[in-house]
């Protein structure tokens, strides 16, 4: 089997392992923002497991995420077992946001909207000063690019050339309240990005041959790259996939049970893609 | 004050080598020479102070000590949830700076006034707020500043030296009196020297020079004790300000006499006129007649 092969499905069984970690973690917390992790679950295993180096800085802007963020962290081994059982229980650090300066690979508090990309700014910028070519990646989402201070972001990161940036949107079209269609429309959103002076690429996000050609592009960008992940909020979530409510919503009934199943099938067919 | 803030900074710059600054697009006349003596380190960052103080708290997190730059109230309340979150729930050293607190930048109006700030930034966990006095404090404030690992804010604003005035301190004894206490923050505090000496021989008055309050001196509640009289003077509003703050803690600490207590402080615009810092001041009772018509009064 080819090398490639071998690597696409090791990447799809991390981000199986990291799916399951997750969907259990809410499922015990009987919780939501279940969609918005199963949004960002192909992001997050390609970046830790693929393409960030050690050195390299995370921050997840779109905070509500966060457990997608400490199950690929805890498949890092970064995070124990024991910590995430600990997920939205008392006197846990693990909330339902970031927290602040508790846990590894976490720099900052994250979940209110529209900071991360200035925080991974002043670290591109700093990292500059220090002559260190050491990147940090930022994952926003799509409804978030609502709040002014991205722009701000932005325009900094293409001014100063803040290539050591890599930012990600996660592209599900949907936002607190509608579609982004409905609410704040984005669109078009790579001529946005391009026109503020951005490389920018569209992928599919749950895609690792489309994420492999993402950071095969960094390699040969000259401005700072912007990647639209083209994602499904709940994805494989059949109640909830692509609606709203799957931003909200605890699992009910056989919805875990089902969800896993559907993974654990989708996961099989993966694999025997790649060995053929 | 801002002169000699940028001539601090620059007497620091080789004392402290991970200092960067960070402005939000404003300095003409005044931060050239800090510009020329941190190079790359300076970085204009545009009229986006949100991003500014963000990039602030990921630069402290690398290692950089940032001064953050900009008229007072764009770099407190403009960005006030990125101080917040990324600067003070981290606690990180991040030094705010705002020029012209209070009516500072007189009649240029009330979007460039600042009479909520150390409201604002007391409140917020781990931030220290510092208050000079005069021109005189500045080099002491800042070389403190940088040693302080905590996130900071200074608010700078016109003043004039005060003679015999000792150096800058949380608290310093401005003058001594026997009819009433005097405790103020920031160059407002001048205002009452500059009052007939008749009255201001009455005056015991004190300075305070940063927030939050640690510790009261024993000597300055001997002084109220022996008086019985307290004047606070603050131009800032009323709500979160300095009278507010000092009269709870003398409630907790129960001093155990009675006291005759008159905040002074900034009403806002109570005529919607605008008109020069001082105009402002003595509208307001905090300079001229209106204040000695209302000091006058508590001494008798």
């Amino acid at each position: 089997m080819a090398d490639d092969n071998i690597r696409y499905i090791n990447l799809c069984t991390r981000a199986l392992s990291i799916k399951k970690r997750f969907l259990l973690m809410y499922s015990r917390a009987n919780a939501g923002h279940i969609g918005s992790s199963l949004s960002a679950a192909e992001i997050l295993t390609f970046l830790f497991f693929e393409w960030m180096q050690d050195k390299d800085e995370f921050i997840l802007s779109k905070g509500h995420a966060a457990a997608v963020l400490y199950s690929t962290l805890a498949e890092k081994e970064w995070l124990s077992e024991e910590d995430i059982d600990s997920f939205y229980q008392n006197d846990t650090f693990l909330a339902a946001h970031p927290p602040a300066n508790k846990l590894p690979h976490i720099p900052f508090a994250t979940g209110s909207l529209g900071h991360g990309l200035s925080l991974a700014a002043g670290i591109g910028m700093a990292r500059r000063l220090k002559q260190s070519e050491d990147r940090v990646f930022c994952v926003t989402s799509d409804g978030e690019l609502n709040e002014g201070s991205i722009w701000e972001a932005a325009m900094f990161i293409a001014h100063h050339q803040l290539r050591r940036v890599v930012w990600i949107i996660d592209k599900n079209n949907l936002q607190g309240f509608g579609s982004t269609q409905e609410v704040m429309n984005l669109d078009p959103l790579a001529d946005k990005l391009r026109a503020f002076q951005f490389d920018c690429l569209e992928i599919d996000g749950h895609n690792f041959e489309a994420w492999r050609e993402a950071m095969d592009y960094a390699s040969t960008c000259t401005k700072p790259l912007a990647v639209i992940a083209n994602t499904i909020k709940g994805r494989d979530w059949a109640t909830y996939e692509n609606k709203l409510d799957s931003h909200y919503l605890p699992f009910k009934e056989l919805q875990y049970e089902e969800t896993l199943q559907r993974l654990e099938h989708q996961h099989r067919e993966q694999v025997a893609k790649y060995h053929n | 004050m801002r002169v000699e803030f940028a001539q601090a900074i620059i007497d620091q710059y080789n004392f402290q080598s991970q200092q960067v600054f960070l402005t939000g697009d404003l300095g003409y006349m005044a931060l050239e020479q800090v510009g020329n003596t941190f190079g790359e380190r300076f970085i204009n960052a545009g009229v986006a102070e949100q991003n500014m103080v963000s990039m602030a708290a990921a630069m402290a997190y690398e290692g950089f000590i940032p001064w953050v730059y900009s008229i007072s109230p764009f770099v407190t309340l403009r960005p006030y949830e990125q101080i917040r979150n990324d600067v003070c729930l981290h606690n990180l050293p991040v030094k705010l700076v705002g020029n012209g607190g209070g009516y500072g930048y007189g009649i240029m109006g009330a979007t460039h006034h600042n009479l909520e700030d150390i409201a604002a930034m007391r409140v917020l966990p781990h931030m220290k707020v510092y208050l000079p006095l005069t021109g005189s404090d500045i080099a002491n404030v800042v070389a403190t500043m940088l040693q302080d690992p905590a996130p900071n804010y200074l608010r700078l604003n016109q003043g004039r030296d005060i003679e015999g005035l000792s150096s800058f301190a949380p608290w310093r004894h401005v003058r001594k009196g026997e009819g009433a206490v005097v405790i103020g923050a920031g160059p407002v505090l001048a205002n009452v020297l500059d009052l007939p000496q008749d009255i201001t021989e009455q005056l015991d008055i004190w300075a305070l020079g940063t927030l939050p309050v640690t510790e009261i001196p024993e000597a300055l509640i001997g002084a109220i004790v022996r008086t019985g009289k307290v004047i606070t003077i603050e131009e800032h509003y009323a709500a979160g300000g300095l009278g507010e703050y000092l009269a709870g803690i003398l409630l907790a600490r129960n001093i155990g006499v009675p006291l005759r207590w008159k905040s002074l402080h900034a009403q806002g615009y109570p005529n919607d006129r605008y008109g020069s810092q001082q105009w402002h001041q003595e509208l307001n009772g905090l300079r001229g007649q209106l204040l000695q018509q209302q000091i006058t009064t508590i001494l008798q």
